[in-house]
């Protein structure tokens, strides 16, 4: 019994170190990621978190990046566009990936937008469906919930099902803000967590329509002239298409050292030319506006 | 001599320091459960600061652009969904138990009682596609609705989700009933349907019981399964094949572009927080009528 006393007071202590060392180890790895920042020369250790949109996109950049510089380390991590800035912003990663314009919430932060690539969206719907073509106000008014049946925009008399993201979503808030223009979504509708489950459903789900990242608009749906212009990289180009959005990179406080690097081989032409075009978005270097 | 005497004495240290390592590691583990609860509970509760409780518990509108955080569309959707799987699960895994503990002849229970272990090792995201790709097709082509998404879908998947659950432990409930009531009962000339059902499934009854809560918290706190079939719509249900919300599924949908620290993201933490007590209060209930099992 004795023992067991002491044991208690041993155990207690034991399980004391045991914490203080886990908060010491925790400590000692933010400080490690702090550092790196500073040195001038190309070399450390570069975090990035943020849009699940953009990881396609920047994890070839960081493969190709690395093979430039061996001495940086780069981490991309996901976890959507307000984790990116949340972390940037709190200084716990370097780059904040997001792809939505920075809320006003955020404006006083001290965040550095960096506009890297163009996301362009399209509005898909069932293959089944005979409609090829939506006006934007036609859009609208699918999407407040006006119109409920497909008769009304010139197709079958069928329902609309509207699938598509959550509120917290940065595609959302994309089509929000380009298409909407401040009306509100109707809720009457599916919510799916990613582009690829939007997509999944409206291929099985018959009268559905939504939007994705014009990269996952594949053979499975199909993809529906917005305003009569068909999507493809030159109308967004020339400003006929009008759906899409900045794939933004934020920095805390002007970015140097590896982390400029970084950002600076993501905007070079080799980059923006190649890898870009590859993952299906458009270089922000043919923007003329 | 020495040299046993040397080796006495590290058995002996042994066998005292491996002791405070596991009295560290409960410790420890304690430690992390109740920092887990701390940090949900303090996180959410913090949603008070700019959220009345009143419209977080009693009021449904869903906008946190436009501040508006009324949840009970998520409470009412984790409730119902657990509530109908069970309504699904529970007849069928208690049958499904009787059957493996009374009726079934020995080598059937033996292929039996593995193939529902096997239930429990299929990940919940293989029942939820399962679910997307048959039942909710099945389901809006049997019954000609608009989608198929809904608490139905959700409460069906679930439904077998919980089987496992249900029946192992109903199962064992079952068996542990002794054998002289069961035979004092056929002895007074009762069949064996009368047996069973008037005798051995009362007598089993806090078993049963506990399995059946452990079954809808195993249900309430499903996550990947019930996000992908119930259609996350922030409404509350008005059919069963209207597509709504749960706590769990609303979590996992907004969480990633939610702004720790902000009003919405403290919301979810509330959501999580009512889930963890709804679960801890069933707990509390398992150990009370665990208290009052007879066999």
């Amino acid at each position: 019994m004795n023992l067991f006393k002491k044991s208690k007071v041993l155990a207690s202590a034991v399980a004391m170190m045991l914490g203080v060392a886990m908060i010491a180890g925790c400590g000692s790895s933010d400080k490690k990621a702090e550092d790196t920042v500073k040195p001038a020369a190309i070399e450390g250790t570069v975090s990035a978190s943020g849009s699940t949109a953009l990881l396609p996109l920047l994890k070839p950049a960081q493969e190709e990046f690395q093979k430039l510089h061996d001495k940086v380390n780069i981490n991309i991590a996901g976890g959507g566009s307000f984790t990116g800035m949340n972390q940037a912003a709190e200084g716990s990663v370097q780059i904040g990936n997001s792809d939505v314009n920075l809320p006003n919430d955020y404006k006083d932060k001290g965040l550095v937008d960096h506009k890297v690539v163009v996301e362009p969206f399209v509005f898909i719907a069932n293959k089944e469906l005979p409609v090829n073509n939506l006006t934007s106000a036609q859009v609208v008014d699918i999407m407040t919930g006006k119109v409920t049946n497909w008769k009304e925009v010139g197709g079958p008399d069928q329902a609309i099902t509207i699938i598509h993201r959550a509120k917290s979503s940065g595609s959302r808030a994309t089509i929000a803000e380009k298409v909407l223009k401040g009306a509100e979504f109707t809720d009457k509708a599916i919510i799916q967590d990613s582009n690829g489950a939007v997509r999944t459903a409206i291929a099985s789900t018959p009268g559905a329509i939504g939007y994705v990242d014009a990269p996952y608009a594949d053979q499975t749906v199909k993809t529906l002239d917005f305003d009569g212009v068909k999507y493809s990289p030159e109308a967004i180009i020339s400003g006929k298409y009008t759906v899409w959005s900045y794939g933004h990179m934020y920095t805390k406080g002007e970015a140097t050292g590896a982390t400029k690097a970084f950002i600076d081989y993501v905007m070079s032409p080799e980059f923006q030319n190649t890898y870009v075009e590859k993952a299906g978005f458009i270089p922000v270097t043919k923007m003329s506006k | 001599m020495n040299t046993i005497d040397h080796n006495h004495k590290l058995t002996l240290a042994y066998d005292k320091y491996v002791r405070y390592l596991f009295i560290a590691s409960a410790i420890f583990m304690t430690v992390i459960i109740f920092s887990i609860i701390f940090f949900i509970g303090k996180q959410g509760l913090m949603t008070f600061k700019e959220v009345s409780p009143i419209e977080f518990f009693f009021t449904s509108k869903w906008d946190p652009m436009g501040h508006h955080y009324g949840a009970l569309s998520f409470i009412i959707g984790s409730i119902v969904v657990t509530f109908m799987s069970i309504v699904i699960g529970a007849p069928l895994g208690l049958a499904g138990a009787v059957f493996m503990a009374k009726i079934a002849p020995k080598w059937v229970r033996e292929i039996m009682r593995p193939a529902t272990d096997l239930y429990v090792a299929v990940p919940s995201v293989v029942y939820g596609y399962v679910g997307l790709v048959l039942l909710v097709p099945f389901l809006r082509e049997f019954f000609h609705v608009g989608t198929g998404f809904g608490l139905l879908a959700a409460a069906i998947i679930l439904a077998v989700m919980i089987l496992p659950t249900i029946i192992s432990i109903c199962e064992d409930a079952i068996r542990s009933v002794p054998k002289p009531l069961e035979e004092a009962s056929l002895a007074l000339g009762a069949t064996r349907w009368q047996t069973l059902w008037h005798v051995v499934v009362p007598a089993a009854m806090p078993g049963i019981l506990t399995a059946i809560i452990l079954a809808m918290a195993r249900a309430i706190g499903e996550t990947m399964a019930v996000q992908m079939l119930i259609g996350n719509t922030p409404m509350i249900a008005t059919s069963l094949f209207s597509p709504t919300s749960a706590l769990t599924s609303n979590i996992v949908v907004e969480m990633g572009n939610t702004p720790f620290g902000s009003a919405w993201g403290n919301s979810l933490f509330l959501m999580a927080l009512v889930l963890l007590l709804i679960s801890l209060g069933m707990i509390l209930l398992i150990r009370r009528i665990g208290a009052r099992r007879i066999a």
